[in-house]
C-alpha cells in the first residue's frame, strides 16, 4: 500500500472520476443534484482522456433519462461497459430500462445523487425516495456516506458488478455528499486495475450482441415460462452479497480503507442500536462515540449493500446484546405501516427469530422512523432523541425527528442545543455572501488551501437560495486534525468565524446566532471604523456584546476598486479570513493564496492574476479591527421582510420561510396538497437595487416600452381621472394622458416598486426618448435607491391604491394600451436581466385574469413556483392565473389534460343551461350560449351574464342547476398556457408537444428558448445552435439547431410565431394576441437571453437585435387561420439578414469562446451558420410568397422551395 | 538599374515599401503575396492591450465568475483548459509568418499603460520577431495628466520593453505632441530604434439617429500624407532613429515625397486594402521608374534629399506657410463669402 495522494473535491467529482475510467459510454442527461457528474465525464472526454484501457469514452446527451437509459441497455447489449448518473425523477424515467438491464443480468453501475421526488411539490434536495422507487427494479444496491466512500464504492461497485452481473445503482446523498467538498484520497489506476479482473470484462463481451455470433434476446414469454425464466436468476442474486464483500476486502488489501455490508459501529454490547444507510449515518458515528464515552452503550449499523438484502450477514453484524433496533429510513411510503429499510430490517430479525436459532435471547424490539426528507437537518440532538426514545420500554413506531408533527403526533422530540465534543478541535466558519460576488468559489479554493497545504481534514457545504437574483449563499467550511462525520450545518453558537461579505444581510439575517464565544465577525463595509459599530442593527450588538465577538472591518470595495478589481471582492474577503482567522500561519496563508490564484488563473490571465496579488498585498493594510462598546446604542433591528398588512397566511407561513425559520414550522401549518396562495412575491421587498429608474414627465412621451420590457413587473403603468390624485403623495409623479383614444382629464403614472427592482437597467435601455439638450438623459434614467427607497414606496403603495383602468377601453394591440394592463406576475426571483419573464408578463397581462398554466420544470417553474414566495397573483376582482407545474417531460400533455377538462365542462354547463332554459329564461340562456368571447368586452359581458345565471341558479332547487351553479364558471373563456424552456420542448417534451400540436386542441405554448437547459447550468439541448459551446458541447454544437417553428407548421392547423420582444415589441405582442384568438394549437418560440449565453443581461436588448438583423432568429407569424381566407398563412416581420452573422456571434461567449479553443471549427461553424441563416430566411420568404388554397401544407410546398445557394447556382 | 535598397532600424531592406498592421498580415496567404509584390518587410497586425484585458475580462466574468449563486447551477459555461489566448494565438501566428516569409517580420503592440503586456515582449523575440513596433494608442484626455506626464508614459513602456527584448524597437506616434522633435531625442536616447510617424486614431463619431457616439474607422487619404511628410522633413539629420512614414501613402508620389523628406520606410496600408496586394507591385514598379527617369542612382541618394536641412527654403516646413495657404484659398464661384 502506497501513499494515496489526496484530493479536496466533492462527490460528484469522486464518482464521475472512477465511473470515466471504468467505462466506454456514457449517457447523460441534466438533472439536479447529478448534473455535474455527467459534465465532468463530458469535459474529460472532450478533453481527450483516457480510461483505464486507454481509449477515451463515447459521451453522449440524450433527449431524457429515458434515452440515456436506453443508449445504455443498447451500449451494454452491443458489449460496451456503459454506465449513466442520475437523480429523482431522472432515476424514475430509467426504471423500465432497468427492469431490463437487471432482467438480464448485465453488468453496469449507475451513480445516483439521491433525491426527493415531486409529490406535493418538487424538492431538488437529497432523501432516498428516488432509489427506494427503483428497489424492485433488479438492480443492487450500495449507498455511500461521504465523498471518500463515493470514491472507494463506485470502484467496488464497478468490480462486482462485473463479477456478479447484477447491475448496481451507486447511491449518496442529493447535495450533502454529492455537493460537499471534502479532502478524499484518490484511487490510482493500479488500484483500479488490481480491482476489475479482465476476465470478467471478456466475459462481459462475450455475451454482446453481435451478427458474429447471432443470438436472440428479450423474446416476448408465455404464461408457460415466464415465471420460471423470472426464478431462474435467484442464483446470481444470492451470490451478490458475497462477491461485494470480497470486493471490499480486495480494495481494503489495495487501499487500507476496509468496508463491510453490514457495518456495524459502537459499543460490542449495545442495547440500543440505529440502523440506516447515506450521510446521515455519519453524524450518528458522532454521536454515539460521544454517547459511549459519556457511559452509554449503543451502536449503529450502517447498511453499505441494500440489495441483494443479505439477512444473514445484518444479523451476524449485530451485537448479540442488542435489545432495541430503531431503523431509520429518509423516504417516506405514504400508506405503508412501515418505509422499505425497517420492514427489511423487521423481517429479517423476525425471520432470524423465529428459526429458533437466532443469537439473540429475546426478540429485540424494532421500530421505525423517517428523519432528513429533501435534505432535513440530521443533527446530534435529533441522534441523541432517538437512542433516548429507545430507552422506552415501547419506542415509538413510525416515528419523525427533525420536525414538529403537530397533527399525528408522530414526531419525536429533541434538543437543538444539545452537542457532542467533536469539534472541541475543529474550526468553524460560517461566510454569508451573495451568489454572485464569488464567496463560494473563494470559500472552495480556502478548502482546497487547507486540504492541500496541511494535515487538516476539510469540509465544505454551501446553502444556496432559490431565488436567482441578488441569491445569498452560506458557506460552511469545518477543519480539523480528525476526520470530519459531521453532516450537518454549523448551528447556534458553534462558529468560530463569521463572514458577512455585503452590508445588505446586516438589516435581514440573524448571522451572529451562530456565533460561538470568542468568535470572530468580519464585515465588509464601507463605513469608516469609528461609524462602524452604528451601523449594526441592536440584536447584533447585543450579541457582539454577550459573545464577547471579536471585530474586524474592511472595505472590500473600496480595496477592489483601488487595486483594478473592480466590484470582485473575493480574493479580498478570502485574504481577510487567513488574516484573521489563525487556521494557517499569515505568511504563509498569504502565499498559499496567491499560488492559488496563479493555479486559477495561470498562464491565461496574467493581468488578472497581477490585480489579485495587488489586491492581497493591499487587504491588510485596510483590514480594521473594531473594539467593542460596552452598551448597545443602535435605534434600529433586523425586520420582517413582510407587511404587518400581509394576510394571515404570508405572516405565520411565508413570513417564518423568509426569515430562515421554516425548519421550525409544525406539519399543521402546512397545505396538505401542496396548494398555496398565489401573490406572495409582493410581500417580500428584497430591496436588491442599488440603483431604481426614475421617470421624468417631462420627455415621456407615454409609448409604454420601459414596461414591455421590465422582467420583473416593477415599472408599470396606470391611468386615471385626474380627481384621484387629491390623495397623492407630493412626490407621486403623473402626466396628462396622451392619445386620440383617451379622453381629457387622464393623468397616467409610470411607477417603479423602489424594493422590488432588481436594478437591471433594461427599461433606461430601452426608452427611445432623449433630452434635446442632454443626449445622456432619457426619459427614465437609473438613480440610487437608497435616498429614494422611503418616498417610493409611498408613492408605490398609492399607485397601488388607485384603480385600475376599464380592461375595455384599451387598445391592448397597441404597446402602449396593452401596458396599462396589470400584469398578474410580479417581482419573480429570476435573474436580474431575464430574457424570458416579459413574455410571461406579457401573457399574464393580456390573458392573466382567464388564465390555467401548465409549467414546465425548469427555469420558469423555479422562479414561477419555488417557495417561499412565488410572482403569480390575481387581479383586484380575485382573478389571476392559476398555476401548476406536473413534471418536466410531460407539461404539454398537462396542459393539454387541462383544455379537455375545461372543454368538458363548458361542454356540460351548456348542456345543462340548454336544459334549464325554461326556469332561467331563453334570453339569458341564448345570450350565454352564443356570447362573442373573443375581446375584454366580450368577456366582461360573458361574467355578468354568468354572475346573473349564477343568481338565478341559487334559487333552482333542483340537481342539473345545483351541477350548473358549480360549473358555471365554465361558461366563460379559459385560456390554457403551456410554457416551458427548450429543453422540454425541443428535447425531454418533444413527442408530447407533438402529440399536442397535432391533437387540434385550442392550447397556446409559449417556448421560453434560451437555447440551452438553463435552469441546471447551461447544457446543450436541440435548440443550442450551431458552433455554440454549452456545457455537453465543448467543442461547439456540431448540428444546427432544431427548426421547431418549421416542425409545427407542418401541422397547417397550428398557429406558429417567431418572436424576440426587443427585436420588434410589436410583433410579440401581435404573436400573443393572434395565437390566443386561433382556436386551435398555437405555439410561441420566443428568444430569450440568458446568462448562459455568455453576455451581460444589461445588453439583453442589444443581443436579441444583433441575433434578428443576423438572421439568427428571424421573426414571423404563420396564422392558418388565413388559409382560410385564401391568403398565406405565413408573414415574416423581419427583413432579410442585414449585418453579418459574424456580428452576432462575436459578441456572446459562448460562441466566441470557440475561436479560443477550436479556432477552425469555428470558423467552419461560422461559414455554415452564415450559409444556414441566408437559406432559412430565403425557405422562409418563398414560403411567405406563394400563393395558398386551404388544402396547400408547408409539407406540400416544401418541394417548390430552393435553398438560397440553389437559387445561386441556378442563377449561375 | 536602381538601388532600392533602404537600411531600417539596423535591418537592410530590398526597398523603402513596407505594409503596415493592418488585417493583411492576419492570413499566411495574403502575407505571402505581399511577399511576393515586393513588400520589403511586413508589420504583423497588433496586439491590442485592449483586447488582451478585456478577454481577462470576459473569462473572469463568464467563466470563474460564473455562479449566480443558485443550487442547480454553479456554473453556465464548460471551463475549456485548452484555451488559446488571444495573445498566444498572436505568437502561434507570428512563428507561421516567420517560417512562411523571408523578410522581415515586425510585431506590432498597441497599448497605453505599463502592465504585464509588455512583458510579452520577451516572447515575440523568441517567436522570431525581428523588431518590435510599439504604438502607444494614448488619447491625453485626462485633465491631470500633463503633456510631461504624456511623454513619460511613452518613455517608461519603451524603457521596460527595452529590458525585455534585444531586437530594435519603433515607437508609433501620434502626431499630437507639443514637441515632436525634442521628443524624439527624448526616444532616442531612451533607447528607440526608430519612429513611425503617426498613428491614427479611431475617430468617434456621432449617430444621428440614436445620438450615441460610435467609433469610426475611416481609411487614411492623401490627403494625411503631408503632416507625415513635413514631420519627416523637420526630423531628418536631427536624429539619429530611422524613420518611417504612415498614414496616407496611397500613390508613389506620396511615396516618393516621404523619401525626398527623410523617411527610411513608407508603411501602406489603406492603399492595400482599398485595391489589393498588387498594388504595391506597382507602386514599386513606379518608384522604380520615376527614379530612372529622374536618373537617381539609388533610394539612399534620394532620402532627405528635400529635408529641411536640404531643402530649397527650408522656412516651407515652418509656421510661416500658414498663412500663405489660407490666403491662397478662394471659394468657387457662386459661393457668398
Amino acid at each position: 500500500m502506497k501513499n494515496q495522494q489526496t484530493l479536496t473535491i466533492d462527490g460528484n467529482q469522486a464518482a464521475a472520476t472512477v465511473a470515466h475510467k471504468l467505462n466506454e459510454v456514457i449517457a447523460i442527461y441534466p438533472i439536479t443534484p447529478s448534473s455535474t457528474m455527467g459534465e465532468w465525464a463530458d469535459e474529460w472526454s472532450s478533453r481527450g482522456q483516457v480510461n483505464l484501457w486507454g481509449t477515451v469514452p463515447q459521451v453522449i446527451e440524450m433527449q431524457s433519462e429515458a434515452g440515456a437509459a436506453g443508449a445504455i441497455h443498447g451500449a451494454l447489449q452491443a458489449g460496451s461497459m456503459a454506465t449513466t448518473f442520475t437523480a429523482s425523477q431522472g432515476l424514475l424515467l430509467m426504471l423500465p430500462n432497468m427492469y431490463k438491464i437487471a432482467g438480464e443480468l448485465t453488468p453496469t453501475v449507475f451513480h445516483i445523487a439521491a433525491r426527493s421526488l415531486a409529490c406535493q411539490g418538487l424538492s431538488i434536495f437529497g432523501d432516498h425516495s428516488d432509489v427506494m422507487s427503483a428497489r424492485m427494479t433488479g438492480f443492487g444496491m450500495l449507498c455511500s456516506n461521504s465523498p471518500q466512500e463515493v470514491m472507494d464504492f463506485a470502484l467496488i461497485a464497478h468490480a462486482a458488478t462485473l463479477e456478479g452481473r447484477i447491475p448496481l445503482m451507486h447511491f449518496f446523498d442529493g447535495f450533502r455528499t454529492s455537493h460537499e467538498v471534502a479532502k478524499i484520497a484518490m484511487l490510482d489506476d493500479d488500484v483500479m486495475l488490481a480491482m476489475i479482473n479482465e476476465e470478467w470484462v471478456a466475459a462481459h463481451r462475450n455475451r454482446a450482441l453481435t451478427p458474429d455470433r447471432p443470438m436472440l434476446r428479450g423474446t416476448a414469454q408465455n404464461p408457460d415460462v415466464y415465471f420460471q425464466a423470472r426464478e431462474s436468476v435467484n442464483a446470481y442474486y444470492q451470490a451478490m452479497p458475497g462477491i461485494v464483500q470480497r470486493a471490499m476486502d480486495g480494495f481494503a488489501k489495495l487501499t487500507g480503507r476496509s468496508y463491510r455490508l453490514f457495518e456495524y459501529v459502537g459499543s460490542p454490547e449495545a442495547e440500543r442500536v440505529i440502523v440506516m444507510m447515506g450521510s446521515g449515518a455519519e453524524a450518528v458515528e458522532e454521536t454515539l462515540d460521544y454517547l459511549n464515552r459519556q457511559g452509554e452503550s449503543v451502536g449503529l449499523l450502517k447498511v453499505r449493500l441494500y440489495r441483494p438484502f443479505d439477512a444473514a450477514s445484518l444479523l451476524a453484524a449485530l451485537p448479540a446484546t442488542c435489545r432495541k433496533i430503531g431503523v431509520l429510513d429518509r423516504t417516506k411510503e405514504p400508506g405503508a405501516d412501515g418505509e422499505p429499510l425497517y420492514k427489511d430490517v423487521l423481517g429479517a430479525v423476525a425471520q432470524d427469530f423465529s428459526s429458533g436459532e437466532s443469537k439473540f435471547s429475546v426478540m429485540p424490539k424494532v421500530v421505525g422512523g423517517r428523519y432528513g426528507l429533501s435534505s432535513k437537518e440530521f443533527t446530534p440532538g435529533m441522534i441523541k432523541a432517538i437512542y433516548d426514545e429507545l430507552k422506552q420500554a415501547q419506542p415509538k413506531n413510525n416515528f419523525t425527528i427533525g420536525i414538529h408533527d403537530d397533527v399525528t403526533h408522530s414526531s419525536l422530540d429533541w434538543d437543538a442545543s444539545y452537542r457532542t465534543d467533536a469539534h472541541a478541535d475543529t474550526f468553524q466558519a460560517m461566510f454569508y455572501g451573495l451568489g454572485s460576488d464569488g464567496t463560494v468559489s473563494a470559500n472552495k479554493n480556502t478548502i482546497k488551501i487547507i486540504g492541500e497545504a496541511t494535515d487538516l481534514h476539510a469540509q465544505g457545504y454551501f446553502v444556496y437560495d432559490s431565488k436567482k437574483s441578488g441569491a445569498i449563499t452560506v458557506s460552511h467550511l469545518r477543519f480539523g486534525p480528525k476526520p470530519i462525520r459531521s453532516t450537518y450545518l454549523i448551528g447556534e453558537n458553534d462558529a468560530d468565524f463569521i463572514g458577512c461579505h455585503q452590508t445588505i444581510f446586516l438589516e435581514r439575517y440573524d448571522m451572529l446566532a451562530n456565533a460561538a464565544e470568542n468568535a470572530v465577525f468580519l464585515l465588509n463595509s464601507p463605513e469608516p471604523v469609528e461609524r462602524v459599530w452604528a451601523s449594526l442593527p441592536a440584536r447584533m450588538q447585543q450579541q457582539m456584546i454577550d459573545k464577547k465577538i471579536r471585530f474586524y472591518v474592511i472595505d472590500g470595495y473600496e480595496v477592489a476598486e483601488k487595486s483594478g478589481m473592480g466590484k470582485r471582492i473575493n480574493t479580498i474577503m478570502q485574504t481577510c479570513f487567513f488574516a484573521i482567522s489563525g487556521v494557517l500561519p499569515q505568511e504563509k496563508a498569504l502565499a498559499d493564496i496567491k499560488h492559488a490564484v496563479e493555479k486559477t488563473y495561470g498562464k491565461k490571465g496574467h493581468h488578472i492574476v497581477e490585480l489579485n496579488f495587488k489586491a492581497i498585498d493591499e487587504t491588510l493594510a485596510s483590514l480594521h479591527s473594531v473594539p467593542l462598546p460596552t452598551a448597545v446604542s443602535s435605534q434600529f433591528d433586523i425586520q420582517s421582510r413582510i407587511s404587518d398588512a400581509a394576510p394571515d397566511f404570508i405572516k405565520r407561513v411565508t413570513g417564518e420561510i423568509i426569515a430562515g425559520r421554516g425548519d421550525a414550522l409544525p406539519v399543521s401549518a402546512m397545505p396538505v396538497d401542496g396548494t398555496f396562495p398565489t401573490g406572495t412575491a409582493a410581500y417580500e421587498k428584497r430591496n436588491l437595487a442599488l440603483e431604481i429608474p426614475v421617470w421624468e414627465t417631462d420627455l415621456c412621451t407615454q409609448c409604454g416600452k420601459c414596461v414591455m420590457v421590465c422582467p420583473h413587473s416593477v415599472i408599470r403603468s396606470k391611468i386615471y381621472p385626474i380627481e384621484v390624485l387629491a390623495n397623492a403623495p407630493a412626490t407621486f409623479k403623473h402626466a396628462p394622458m396622451l392619445g386620440k383614444d383617451f379622453p381629457a382629464g387622464l393623468e397616467i403614472t409610470y411607477q417603479v416598486a423602489p424594493e422590488d427592482c432588481t436594478g437591471c437597467t433594461l427599461c433606461v435601455d430601452m426608452c427611445p426618448i432623449r433630452d434635446k439638450s442632454n443626449a445622456s438623459r432619457k426619459a427614465i434614467n437609473m438613480q440610487p435607491q437608497p435616498p429614494l427607497r422611503e418616498t417610493e414606496r409611498d408613492n408605490w403603495d398609492f399607485f397601488l391604491s388607485i384603480p385600475e383602468y376599464d380592461r375595455r377601453l384599451l387598445k391592448t394591440n397597441t404597446i402602449k394600451g396593452s401596458m396599462v394592463l396589470q400584469p398578474l406576475f410580479e417581482f419573480s426571483g429570476a435573474c436580474v436581466g431575464c430574457g424570458e419573464t416579459p413574455y410571461i408578463k406579457l401573457a399574464s397581462q393580456l390573458f392573466g385574469d382567464r388564465m390555467v398554466v401548465a409549467n414546465a420544470t425548469g427555469c420558469s417553474s423555479i422562479y414561477g413556483g419555488n417557495l417561499p414566495t412565488t410572482p403569480w397573483t390575481k387581479n383586484p376582482e380575485g382573478r389571476g392565473p392559476a398555476w401548476s407545474n406536473s413534471l418536466f417531460e410531460d407539461n404539454a400533455e398537462f396542459g393539454l389534460g387541462m383544455r379537455i377538462a375545461l372543454d368538458k365542462q363548458n361542454e356540460y354547463a351548456r348542456e345543462l343551461l340548454s336544459a334549464l332554459r325554461e326556469p332561467l329564461g331563453g334570453e339569458l340562456v341564448d345570450a350565454i350560449l352564443n356570447a362573442d368571447q373573443s375581446d375584454e368586452a366580450g368577456i366582461y359581458e360573458q361574467r355578468e351574464r354568468v354572475a346573473a345565471l349564477k343568481r338565478h341558479l341559487q334559487f333552482l332547487n333542483n340537481q342539473s342547476a345545483q351541477t350548473l351553479l358549480q360549473l358555471a364558471d365554465n361558461l366563460c373563456k379559459k385560456s390554457v398556457w403551456i410554457i416551458g424552456g427548450d429543453g422540454w420542448a425541443y428535447d425531454i417534451g418533444f413527442g408530447g408537444l407533438d402529440h399536442v400540436l397535432a391533437s387540434g386542441r385550442n392550447v397556446n405554448i409559449l417556448v421560453l428558448d434560451t437555447e440551452v437547459y438553463s435552469n441546471t447550468g447551461g447544457q446543450t439541448s436541440k435548440a443550442t445552435p450551431l458552433g455554440a459551446v454549452a456545457k455537453f458541447s465543448a467543442g461547439g454544437k456540431a448540428t444546427a439547431k432544431k427548426d421547431l417553428a418549421l416542425l409545427a407548421m407542418d401541422y397547417s392547423n397550428v398557429y406558429v410565431a417567431h418572436v424576440a420582444y426587443a427585436g420588434k415589441d410589436t410583433q410579440t405582442l401581435n404573436a400573443f394576441l393572434e395565437a390566443e384568438a386561433h382556436d386551435g394549437p398555437s405555439i410561441i418560440i420566443a428568444y430569450a437571453p440568458c446568462i448562459a449565453h455568455g453576455v451581460d443581461l444589461s445588453n439583453n436588448h442589444r443581443q436579441q437585435n444583433l441575433a434578428v438583423k443576423s438572421g439568427h432568429w428571424p421573426l414571423f407569424r404563420f396564422d392558418p387561420g388565413k388559409i382560410k381566407q385564401g391568403k398565406n398563412p405565413m408573414h415574416l416581420d423581419s427583413p432579410e439578414p442585414s449585418i453579418p452573422y459574424r456580428d452576432f456571434v462575436k459578441t456572446e461567449t459562448r460562441f466566441s469562446m470557440l475561436w479560443q479553443t477550436h479556432p477552425e471549427d469555428a470558423e467552419r461553424f461560422l461559414e455554415q451558420a452564415q450559409q444556414d441563416v441566408k437559406n432559412r430566411y430565403h425557405y422562409y420568404k418563398q414560403l411567405s410568397e406563394l400563393e395558398w388554397n386551404e388544402s396547400t401544407s408547408v409539407s406540400a410546398v416544401k418541394a417548390q422551395l430552393k435553398s438560397e445557394s440553389a437559387k445561386e447556382t441556378d442563377n449561375g | 538599374m536602381v538601388d532600392l535598397t533602404t537600411e531600417y532600424i539596423g535591418l537592410k531592406l530590398a526597398n523603402p515599401l513596407v505594409p503596415s498592421a493592418s488585417p493583411l498580415s492576419h492570413d499566411t496567404d495574403s502575407a505571402r503575396r505581399l511577399e511576393d509584390a515586393g513588400a520589403s518587410a511586413l508589420v504583423m497586425y497588433s496586439l491590442f492591450e485592449e483586447k488582451i484585458e478585456a478577454e481577462e475580462h470576459q473569462m473572469e466574468r463568464f467563466f470563474y465568475q460564473q455562479s449566480i449563486g443558485h443550487n442547480e447551477s454553479v456554473s453556465f459555461h464548460p471551463m475549456p483548459d485548452n484555451i488559446q489566448t488571444y495573445q498566444e494565438q498572436y505568437l502561434e501566428h507570428l512563428q507561421q509568418l516567420k517560417s512562411a516569409l523571408a523578410i522581415p517580420v515586425i510585431a506590432s503592440l498597441n497599448g497605453t499603460s505599463l502592465s504585464g503586456w509588455v512583458e510579452y515582449g520577451k516572447q515575440l523575440q523568441q517567436a522570431g520577431a525581428d523588431a518590435l513596433e510599439l504604438n502607444i494608442y494614448h488619447v491625453a484626455a485626462n485633465a491631470e495628466e500633463s503633456g510631461d506626464a504624456v511623454e513619460q508614459r511613452y518613455l517608461d513602456i519603451l524603457q521596460e520593453l527595452k529590458g525585455q527584448v534585444s531586437v530594435p524597437i519603433v515607437m508609433k506616434l501620434s502626431s499630437q505632441f507639443s514637441s515632436p522633435i525634442h521628443f524624439a531625442k527624448r526616444l532616442e536616447v531612451a533607447g528607440a530604434d526608430g519612429i513611425a510617424l503617426f498613428n491614427r486614431f479611431y475617430q468617434p463619431d456621432i449617430d444621428l439617429e440614436t445620438l450615441e457616439v460610435v467609433p469610426k474607422l475611416e481609411l487614411s487619404s492623401s490627403a494625411e500624407a503631408l503632416l507625415r511628410i513635413r514631420w519627416t522633413a523637420l526630423l531628418y539629420g536631427r536624429t539619429k532613429l530611422s524613420l518611417a512614414v504612415t498614414g496616407g501613402f496611397h500613390q508613389t508620389p506620396d511615396v516618393l515625397k516621404a523619401l525626398l523628406a527623410g523617411a527610411d520606410v513608407v508603411h501602406l496600408c489603406s492603399v492595400l486594402l482599398k485595391h489589393g496586394v498588387g498594388r504595391l507591385a506597382e507602386i514599386l514598379l513606379e518608384l522604380e521608374q520615376w527614379l530612372l527617369e529622374h536618373e537617381y542612382d539609388s533610394v539612399n541618394q534620394l532620402k532627405g534629399s528635400v529635408s529641411q536641412q536640404h531643402a530649397i527654403d527650408p522656412s516651407a516646413y515652418e509656421r510661416a506657410n500658414y498663412v500663405q495657404v489660407l490666403d491662397s484659398y478662394s471659394s468657387p464661384a457662386g459661393v457668398l463669402r
